[in-house]
């Protein structure tokens, strides 16, 4: 260390001039390293928050040629409802028949995961084999990525129409476009929701879309 | 009677080694950090598993509060006297240098035009009240907001758009601001989200 002490505790008194201790109190420094740590982490913050990048459909009209229209089999709608709920149906009015309209909720064990993982089997599969290949062959990261998108991208892969309400909460809308990335959805968009929709789960729950009375 | 001698111990203790690591932790501290800048409107974000960073630069940022107040900002201070500068022409309205140099230092915004140059005196502390944080107006009559957006477009074309929006507002109110952008033609967004942590699937 750099310290130079000679003292020997009084007793160089003797004739010789009496040698200075080069030591230094460190406390106040310390003192001060310390303050400026609390300082700064109290005014600073770590972590940089994470973000989801989606992009909506324009607005602008698309041409009726140039509109590749969604098979009505491979279509699913979700309909985000108030209070947390959530509701679904698969294709849509044919020969004068209503799809059936089911209730779910965002529960990550029988919520709606478990409907689009379903529904989703055979990318997630792929997915799933092509994680496996990821692991012992070591693929590049953009590799893997690339060949990612290349599977969600499949054409016969189920196509999610996500319709929020305006009683739904941007919690919700988070939610499901999260489950989307867990279900390895890759052909989703948020759509407004139509009189169609609301019409086909009022049948079965009247006020789903109902501004709540109280608390307003 | 025999003396017996305990030997004193000092007390002093050898600082230098304290003094070393307080310092490299103050070192780490400044240099991994960023400051946290205070946001008109409070807002706690929904939690996603996305692990995109938000962008650094060129950044816009709209928050929407929980009550549907919408609060907007750019970076960079040259670019918002420019921003600030052509609301002014498009307004018909006249801002003092001192205002213009405060609206440069403030990142973020959130009142109507007719009522900046007002906000603008405040003090920052002042500013940032609630009650004085009146949300730009975004309804399809009056839509203030689509014209801070369009120019905002015009002095940064590269701006990104980064939405951070409370948990509890209704969506209603996001769909506002969601068909302003998506009438200017902007749809690409960053909606900022909360850490969560990937779950496990089920085995296929």
């Amino acid at each position: 260390m750099a310290e130079v002490n000679t003292d020997k505790g009084g007793q160089g008194g003797k004739g010789k001039p009496k040698k200075l201790s080069t030591r230094i109190d460190l406390t106040p420094m310390v003192d001060l390293g310390f303050l400026l740590i609390t300082f700064f982490m109290l005014a600073t913050s770590m972590a940089k928050p994470q973000t989801m990048e989606i992009s909506m459909p324009s607005k602008e009209k698309v041409k009726d040629e140039e509109q590749n229209k969604v098979k009505a089999s491979k279509a699913m709608t979700i309909l985000l409802a108030k209070e947390n709920k959530v509701y679904y149906y698969f294709g849509t009015t044919e020969n004068g028949v209503d799809p059936e309209v089911f209730e779910t909720s965002f529960d990550s064990e029988k919520g709606i995961r478990k409907i689009l993982l379903e529904r989703n089997k055979t990318v997630n599969k792929q997915v799933d084999s092509l994680k496996t290949v990821k692991v012992k062959k070591k693929l590049s990261p953009e590799e893997f990525k690339s060949k990612l998108t290349e599977i969600k991208a499949n054409k016969d892969a189920v196509v999610v129409l996500i319709k929020p309400s305006d009683v739904s909460n941007y919690q919700n809308l988070v939610d499901i476009l999260d489950e989307m990335q867990i279900t390895n959805i890759g052909r989703y968009a948020i759509v407004p929701i139509s009189s169609y929709d609301t019409g086909l789960v009022e049948k079965t729950a009247p006020d789903a879309f109902k501004e709540p009375t109280q608390n307003k | 009677m025999p003396k017996v001698k305990v030997a004193r111990k000092s007390t002093w203790v050898d600082m230098t080694a304290m003094c070393d690591v307080a310092f490299l932790l103050l070192t780490f501290f400044i240099l991994t950090s960023n400051f946290i800048q205070k946001e008109l409107v409070q807002v706690v974000t929904p939690t996603s598993i996305s692990e995109i960073k938000v962008p650094e630069v060129n950044v816009m940022n709209i928050l929407i509060g929980n009550d549907g107040k919408v609060v907007m900002g750019i970076d960079n201070q040259k670019k918002r006297e420019e921003l600030l500068d052509k609301i002014s022409k498009a307004y018909n309205l006249n801002f003092t240098k001192k205002q213009i140099a405060e609206f440069g230092l403030s990142n973020t915004f959130g009142v109507p035009v007719a009522a900046l140059g007002q906000s603008l005196d405040l003090s920052p502390g002042d500013r940032a009240k609630p009650e004085n944080v009146l949300g730009i107006p975004a309804d399809s009559t009056a839509n203030e907001f689509k014209e801070w957006v369009r120019y905002a477009r015009q002095v940064n074309p590269q701006l990104k758009i980064v939405i951070k929006a409370d948990k509890g507002t209704p969506y209603g109110k996001i769909k506002k601001v969601l068909n302003t952008l998506l009438d200017l033609n902007e749809n690409r967004y960053n909606l900022i989200t909360g850490m969560e942590e990937a779950p496990k699937l089920p085995k296929l």
